[in-house]
C-alpha cells in the first residue's frame, strides 16, 4: 500500500516535471521565433551600454554616461532605500495603532479606528497621488522655505535638514506607504492581541502588574506568534509596492528599469530582470522574518 | 485512500500548468503576441487581417491637443488622427473605420509588435535604434519637431544655462530624457530631473512649480500649455536642443502593409503640391495633366501595386485633404495651438515636406 501510494506520488510528479518542461519549452521558442520576426535578438549584452539618461536621486555616484547595469543598481539602492526605512516606520505605525485600537480611552480608540479604515479602504496610489500633490507640492517655494525650530524646513524641494534631504518624491512614496501598510499592521497586530486568550489578562492583572507591563510582558509576547506571519505578508506589500514609485516620480528599480526597457526595447530581459529582483528581496525579507518567527515560537521542551 | 494520495500528487502539476498558461499571459502583455498562427498574420499579412476585420485599429497619444486628442464630444483629433483616417479612407474609402487606442509612451513599441494595434501613429521620433532594434518600420515624417524648454515666465530664465541646478520635469520613455541629458552634459550645466511616467502627472507637477522647467517637443509645449491654468504665464525658451521627426509607423517584417501606410503619408503632401484638395478634388479627374491622372487612379494602376484600388490617392484627398488642410485644421493660425508651419513647408516652399514621384 505505502509502496503503491509512493509509486503514484514520484509518477505525477514526473509527469508535472514533464509537462512543465514541454510548456517552458514551447513557450519559450515561441518567443524566440516572434522575436526573431521582428529582428530582435535576446540576450543581455544591453546592460554595458551607456544608459544616457539622467536620474534625480543618486545614492551611489551615477552619471548619465554610465551603462544600463549601473543605472538599474542606482535604482535598486533607491528601492532598498524606501523599503527598509518604510519597514522600520511602518511597524511602529502599525503596533502603534493596533494597540490603540483596543485602548480603552474611547478617543483614542476611535481615532485609530478612523485611521485604518480610511488608510486600508482606499487604493495606495490615490494616497501616493494625495501625498505628492496634496501635501509635498503645497510646501512653499523653494526660495520661501518654511522654517520648524531652525534647522527642519519644508519646501517644495522637499524636507531638508542639516545632514539629509528627503525630496518630496521620496518623501511622498515613504509616508504612502508607511501609513497604507501601517493600517494593515495594524489589524493584524489587533488580531494578534485579542487572539490571546482572556485568562492571560486576568492572570496578568491579578499578579498585581499595572495595564502597560500586562500588555508588554504577557499578552504582546505570545501575540507575536500570531502576528509575525501576516506581518511579512505585509513587509513583502510594502517591499512590491514600492514599485507605484512610477507614478510619482521617485526613481526606484522599477522605474528605472521601465526607461531601460523603453528605450532599448528589450521588454522580456528586463522584465525577467524584475521578476528575479523582487523575487530576491521578498525571499531576504521572508527568509528574515521566519528565523524571527522560529525566535517567539514556544519551544516546548 | 489511494485516490486521494494521488490527488495529492498530481496538486503540483495543475499548479505549474496553471503557473505556465499565467506565464505566457503575462508575456503576451510584455513582448509575444498570444499565438503563433496570429503573430504570423500580425507580422506578416496586416492588410489581410485588416481586410477581415473591416477596421482599422490605430494607437494614438490621445493626450496632445492638436495631434491627437479625444475632444469634450469624444471625437479624436489631430493631426496623429488624420494620418489614421487617411490610412482608413484609402483602405476602405471611409475615414471613420478606425479604432483608435490610447497608448502611453511606454506602451506603445509593444502595442506595435505584438500585433495590438496595425499602425502606430503617435508624434514618435524616429531614430537608428528604433528602427533597427526594437522592431519598427517608420513611414515618412508627418511632422518635423525639435525639443524645447517651457519655464514661468516670472522665473526670469532666458535659457538653457541658467537652468543650472534647477530641477526639470520631463516625461520617461521618450527620446526627450536622453535628449535633455546629453544636452546638458555637452554644456556642463548640472540640473535635477523629476521624472514621470505620465504626461498629465508631468505637467501637473510643473504646474505646482516643483520644476523651474518642463521639456517636450516643441509643439508638445505648445499644445499642452494651452490646457495649463495660466498659459500666458509661461514660456518656451528659442533654444532648440534636438531634431524630433515625428512619423507613423509599423511592425517590422510587412512590407507591404508598410508600404500602404507610407504612401498614405506621400499622398496628403503630393495633393498638396498639386494644389488638390478635398473641395476641389472632383474637378480634377476631369484633368488632362498626366501626373495628377495617375495620383488619382484615372490612368495607370498604380493603386493596385500596393494592393488597393488606383483611386486611393482621391479617397484620401476627398475625406481628410492634403496635408496643407490637415494641418491648417489642427495645427495652423485658426487653431488656438498656432503654429508657424516652419520646416514643415513643401520643400518648394522651403521647407522639408517632399513626395517621391507617383509613376
Amino acid at each position: 500500500m505505502t509502496n503503491n501510494n509512493r509509486f503514484w506520488q514520484i509518477t505525477a510528479q514526473l509527469i508535472a516535471i514533464f509537462v512543465a518542461a514541454i510548456l517552458v519549452t514551447i513557450l519559450g521558442s515561441n518567443l524566440n521565433r516572434n522575436l526573431q520576426q521582428l529582428g530582435i535578438q535576446f540576450g543581455f549584452d544591453f546592460l554595458k551600454q551607456q544608459a544616457s539618461f539622467d536620474i534625480g536621486e543618486t545614492p551611489i555616484a551615477y552619471k548619465a554616461t554610465d551603462t544600463y547595469i549601473r543605472a538599474l543598481s542606482v535604482g535598486l539602492v533607491n528601492s532598498l532605500r524606501v523599503a527598509i526605512t518604510g519597514i522600520f516606520f511602518t511597524t511602529i505605525v502599525g503596533i502603534t495603532a493596533g494597540i490603540a485600537r483596543l485602548s480603552d480611552n474611547w478617543l483614542v480608540r476611535h481615532l485609530s479606528l478612523i485611521y485604518v479604515e480610511i488608510f486600508r479602504n482606499t487604493p495606495l496610489l490615490l494616497q501616493l497621488l494625495f501625498w505628492y500633490f496634496a501635501v509635498f507640492l503645497s510646501f512653499p517655494k523653494a526660495d520661501n522655505k518654511m522654517s520648524l525650530w531652525g534647522f527642519i524646513s519644508f519646501s517644495q524641494n522637499g524636507i531638508e535638514t542639516p545632514w539629509v534631504n528627503f525630496s518630496p518624491e521620496f518623501s511622498a512614496l515613504l509616508l504612502g506607504l508607511i501609513f497604507y501598510t501601517g493600517a494593515f499592521i495594524a489589524e493584524v497586530v489587533r488580531g494578534g492581541i485579542q487572539s490571546v486568550p482572556k485568562g492571560q489578562w486576568e492572570a496578568a492583572r491579578s499578579l498585581g502588574l499595572k495595564p502597560g507591563l500586562v500588555m508588554r510582558l504577557v499578552v504582546f509576547p505570545q501575540a507575536l506568534r500570531v502576528i509575525i506571519p501576516p506581518l511579512t505578508s505585509q513587509y513583502l506589500n510594502l517591499t512590491k509596492n514600492s514599485s507605484l514609485a512610477i507614478a510619482i516620480g521617485y526613481p526606484d528599480v522599477y522605474f528605472v528599469a521601465s526607461t531601460t526597457f523603453n528605450q532599448t526595447g528589450r521588454a522580456v530581459e528586463v522584465m525577467l530582470l524584475l521578476m528575479l529582483t523582487y523575487l530576491t528581496l521578498s525571499l531576504t525579507i521572508s527568509i528574515i522574518m521566519n528565523l524571527l518567527n522560529r525566535t517567539v515560537q514556544i519551544k516546548e521542551r | 485512500m489511494r485516490k486521494s494520495a494521488f490527488i495529492l500528487a498530481i496538486a503540483p502539476l495543475i499548479f505549474t500548468v496553471a503557473a505556465c498558461s499565467g506565464e505566457s499571459g503575462q508575456t503576451t502583455n510584455t513582448a509575444n503576441p498570444p499565438t503563433s498562427s496570429s503573430a504570423n498574420q500580425a507580422t506578416r499579412n496586416r492588410w489581410d487581417t485588416i481586410k477581415s476585420r473591416g477596421q482599422l485599429i490605430c494607437g494614438v497619444s490621445g493626450e496632445v491637443p492638436g495631434f491627437s486628442f479625444v475632444g469634450t464630444d469624444g471625437k479624436y483629433s489631430g493631426i496623429d488622427v488624420d494620418i489614421c483616417r487617411g490610412v482608413a479612407a484609402a483602405l476602405f474609402d471611409n475615414p471613420d473605420a478606425v479604432e483608435f487606442r490610447n497608448l502611453n509612451a511606454k506602451e506603445r513599441f509593444t502595442a506595435l509588435q505584438t500585433g495590438e494595434v496595425d499602425i502606430l501613429s503617435r508624434n514618435t521620433t524616429w531614430t537608428l535604434s528604433r528602427d533597427t532594434s526594437v522592431g519598427l518600420e517608420f513611414a515618412p515624417v508627418v511632422f518635423y519637431d525639435g525639443q524645447a524648454i517651457m519655464v514661468r515666465k516670472n522665473s526670469n530664465i532666458k535659457s538653457l544655462a541658467e537652468l543650472k541646478n534647477k530641477a526639470i520635469c520631463v516625461q520617461t520613455g521618450t527620446t526627450t530624457e536622453q535628449n535633455l541629458a546629453d544636452q546638458m552634459r555637452k554644456r556642463g550645466i548640472a540640473y535635477k530631473p523629476v521624472v514621470f511616467e505620465d504626461v498629465n502627472i508631468t505637467f501637473a507637477t510643473y504646474a505646482e512649480g516643483r520644476c523651474d522647467g518642463i521639456t517636450a517637443d516643441r509643439s508638445a509645449l505648445v499644445s499642452r500649455r494651452s490646457l495649463l491654468p495660466k498659459p500666458e504665464d509661461n514660456v518656451i525658451l528659442d533654444e532648440v536642443i534636438s531634431s524630433e521627426p515625428l512619423a507613423p509607423a509599423v511592425a517590422k517584417g510587412d512590407t507591404k502593409w508598410g508600404d500602404i501606410v507610407k504612401w498614405v503619408v506621400y499622398s496628403l503632401v503630393k495633393a498638396e503640391e498639386l494644389g488638390i484638395t478635398s473641395q476641389n478634388v472632383d474637378q480634377f479627374a476631369s484633368s488632362n495633366d498626366p501626373d495628377i491622372k495617375r495620383f488619382l487612379g484615372t490612368e495607370g494602376n498604380l493603386g493596385e501595386g500596393i494592393g488597393l484600388t488606383n483611386d486611393f490617392a482621391a479617397r484620401i484627398v476627398k475625406h481628410v485633404g492634403n496635408y496643407a488642410e490637415v494641418y491648417d485644421r489642427n495645427l495652423g493660425p485658426k487653431t488656438k495651438l498656432n503654429l508657424a508651419r516652419g520646416q514643415n513647408q513643401l520643400w518648394s516652399k522651403g521647407g522639408l515636406l517632399y513626395s517621391p514621384p507617383f509613376r
